[in-house]
């Protein structure tokens, strides 16, 4: 963080919002100010450049054809990749995370470049879409509890050796390669298929991202009593549906 | 003057094939009634269709049918286009709602001496149904999201409008202020352009053509990029009036409330003009329309009133928001993600619940976490109910506003008919 305030950074909403993204942005908002932080909330239009100086950026799902326009836009803008190589946190979901990978198949079925800023590339699946519930056990590094989300694709996501798998899923498809993994991360860039959204669902995440913003391992306490009652109502839900 | 709605005979202009169709239709919904699950309107279509898939084309055949499609309003429209439409001659409607093909052919075979057919169509099956009822006018009033886990892009949507109505004979009767509809429209050759608003935009950002950013100054909206803009539109929604292709204002006086209705009101004056009807004739017949299907229904409830709206998707909330009584007037919010509702609850995360920040709110419903979440993010004060009537006991004075999505306003129909 450069300055008094934290930066966060919406990416497209125009493009990449049909899944309730815009729930991620108002966690990350509410859970920084809860704690003291200034937030300066930044969204960026697609015909915006992407600036270079946030701390937080989020990217979120989309169908495919908007999912192709915003590929396009973000290839032709350093704005985001400047902003990793600053350190800068990106969290992706869903068509953005594709988009964060080598390459994706876009709305005519064709292989298209993505960012390259994780070493994952997409297909698209064979079997039945992935839609519903999901549960998924972190990363024990991230330090946090069991995720809940919703997922809701046809995308299938490959990981290279240069990231590690989010988490591991108990109900649901996740990545989708028959190995169990869900999503991928690497540093401070992060990409899952968990909407929900996944802030609402798991507010940890949400804390994890302002603590490296901060670069502290430790936050004030906030409420979660609500966001936990509808964690265990959601895992409880998923775990019985299967 | 409509249609009896239990008129027995099939008309005669059916051959036999078709009339055992429709009698066999009407024993199946005689049987669904009698079985007590619901107004058997959908299951006899169902059991028709399968045996003549002709049927919804003859059943519609010697009528003069209006299609009604959007996302939001449909139901409302439908009803006010049917009432408005009744000063011109006898008027059938799917009227219940039943808005797929088995529900509209269902409700067509009761036609009896109806000049007028007034349907309901789901978005998705617009195209169908226009192709095999020949219909002399198409009312398309806004496209926006809706259950998301149905995964049907409103863009996709439009473009398989688009495609379908391209060859249309009939009269589109458009909402120019809808990128999205303007766009599936402007393939036909005959389209009246109504300016009838839009509140929800969120959708509308992208250009539908090109994929451009959409600028929107004031009321227009174009894309720079294709040159995609917006029609000049023949009939205006302007504060409480209808504005005729003449530009005379005709006063809208509705019982029922809101923005939304105003549009619609406009769309159902365009549409209705088309068959003769002057605007003043139709906007003093939509005058008597108070509920639709429960809708907006004020009831008692322990002695309190409390008034039932419907919003199921994020430009429905947005227009509920805009209707409801100023804080502090007590709020209910009931939330269900069952199969009719779509059953992925992020949706609420694109209502701005902000706005209720002020109203003393309650929230149940099965999702009644979800929306706990969702107001504790919007700084809304909330507390969590198992039933109306326990948010009736809590809350304080002032007619309740509750505002449910689709599954949970029917139980809640349900649950305040039932005395307690
Ligand atoms: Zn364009």
């Amino acid at each position: 963080m450069t300055d008094s305030a934290l930066r966060l950074i919406w990416i497209y909403p125009d493009l990449l919002s049909t899944y309730g993204d815009r729930g991620n942005v108002l966690v990350v908002e509410r859970r920084a100010r809860q704690r003291g932080l200034q937030v300066e909330r930044v969204d960026v239009r697609s015909d915006q450049p992407v600036p270079t100086s946030g701390d937080i950026y989020l990217i979120g799902g989309g169908e495919d054809r908007p999912q192709r326009l915003a590929g396009e836009r973000l290839r032709q803008d350093p704005g985001l990749g400047r902003a990793v190589e600053n350190g800068a946190i990106v969290f992706a979901v869903c068509a953005g995370y594709q988009i964060l990978g080598h390459e994706f198949i876009d709305d005519r079925g064709e292989r298209t470049a993505g960012l390259g800023l994780l070493d994952v590339w997409s297909t698209r699946g064979e079997g039945k879409r992935n839609v519903g519930d999901i549960v998924a056990e972190p990363d024990p590094r991230l330090g946090l509890p069991t995720l809940t989300g919703f997922e809701n694709h046809q995308g299938v996501t490959h990981l290279g050796q240069g990231v590690s798998p989010l988490a591991q899923v108990s109900v649901g498809g996740g990545n989708g390669t028959g190995e169990g993994t869900e999503g991928a991360w690497r540093d401070t860039v992060f990409g899952t298929y968990l909407h929900g959204p996944i802030m609402a669902r798991n507010p940890l995440v949400a804390d994890l991202l302002i603590k490296l913003a901060l670069d502290v391992s430790a936050l004030p306490p906030a409420d979660n009593t609500w966001y936990d009652a509808l964690r265990a109502e959601r895992i409880a839900a998923a775990q019985t549906t299967t | 003057m409509s249609a009896h709605p239990d008129s027995a005979a099939p008309s005669a202009s059916l051959n036999a094939r078709a009339k055992l169709a429709v009698t066999a239709g009407k024993a199946a919904a005689a049987v669904s009634r009698a079985a007590g699950r619901g107004s058997g309107s959908v299951i006899g279509g169902r059991v028709a269709l399968k045996l003549d898939p002709d049927l919804l084309r003859r059943v519609s055949e010697g009528l003069d049918v209006v299609l009604v499609s959007a996302t939001n309003g449909k139901t409302t429209t439908t009803r006010l286009i049917a009432e408005a439409l009744k000063a011109a001659g006898p008027v059938v409607s799917n009227a219940l709602g039943a808005n797929m093909p088995a529900g509209i052919t269902s409700a067509l075979a009761d036609s009896g001496e109806a000049r007028f057919g007034v349907i309901e169509v789901d978005e998705k099956y617009l195209n169908m149904v226009a192709r095999d009822t020949n219909p002399k006018a198409i009312a398309l009033l806004n496209l926006s999201r809706d259950q998301l886990d149905r995964s049907s892009e409103t863009r996709m949507l439009a473009e398989k409008w688009r495609e379908g109505l391209a060859g249309t004979e009939a009269v589109v009767i458009a909402n120019a202020d809808d990128p999205l509809v303007t766009w599936a429209a402007s393939s036909c050759k005959k389209v009246i352009w109504v300016a009838a608003g839009q509140a929800y935009k969120e959708d509308a950002w992208s250009c539908p053509s090109c994929g451009g950013v959409m600028q929107r100054p004031d009321e227009e909206w174009f894309c720079p990029s294709c040159g995609f803009r917006r029609p000049q539109p023949h009939w205006a929604l302007q504060g409480e009036f209808v504005v005729d292709p003449q530009g005379n204002p005709w006063p809208i006086r509705l019982q029922l409330p809101g923005r939304a209705n105003l549009s619609n009101a406009t769309s159902t004056a365009a549409v209705v003009s088309v068959f003769g009807v002057h605007p003043q004739i139709a906007l003093q017949r939509m005058e008597s329309v108070q509920a639709v299907a429960g809708r907006y229904e004020s009831v008692l409830v322990n002695g309190r009133e409390v008034r039932l709206l419907l919003a199921k998707n994020p430009a429905g909330w947005l227009e509920t928001f805009s209707l409801i009584d100023p804080a502090p007037a007590p709020v209910v919010l009931s939330v269900n993600a069952l199969s009719a509702d779509g059953t992925d609850t992020s949706w609420l995360w694109d209502v701005d619940y902000e706005r209720l920040v002020g109203h003393p709110v309650f929230v149940m419903g099965q999702r009644k976490l979800d929306l706990a979440v969702r107001l504790e993010v919007a700084g809304v004060q909330f507390q969590v109910v198992d039933s109306i009537q326990q948010a009736v006991a809590m809350a304080p004075q002032g007619r309740i506003e509750a505002i449910a999505n689709y599954t949970a306003f029917q139980q809640l129909r349900r649950d305040v008919a039932t005395p307690n």
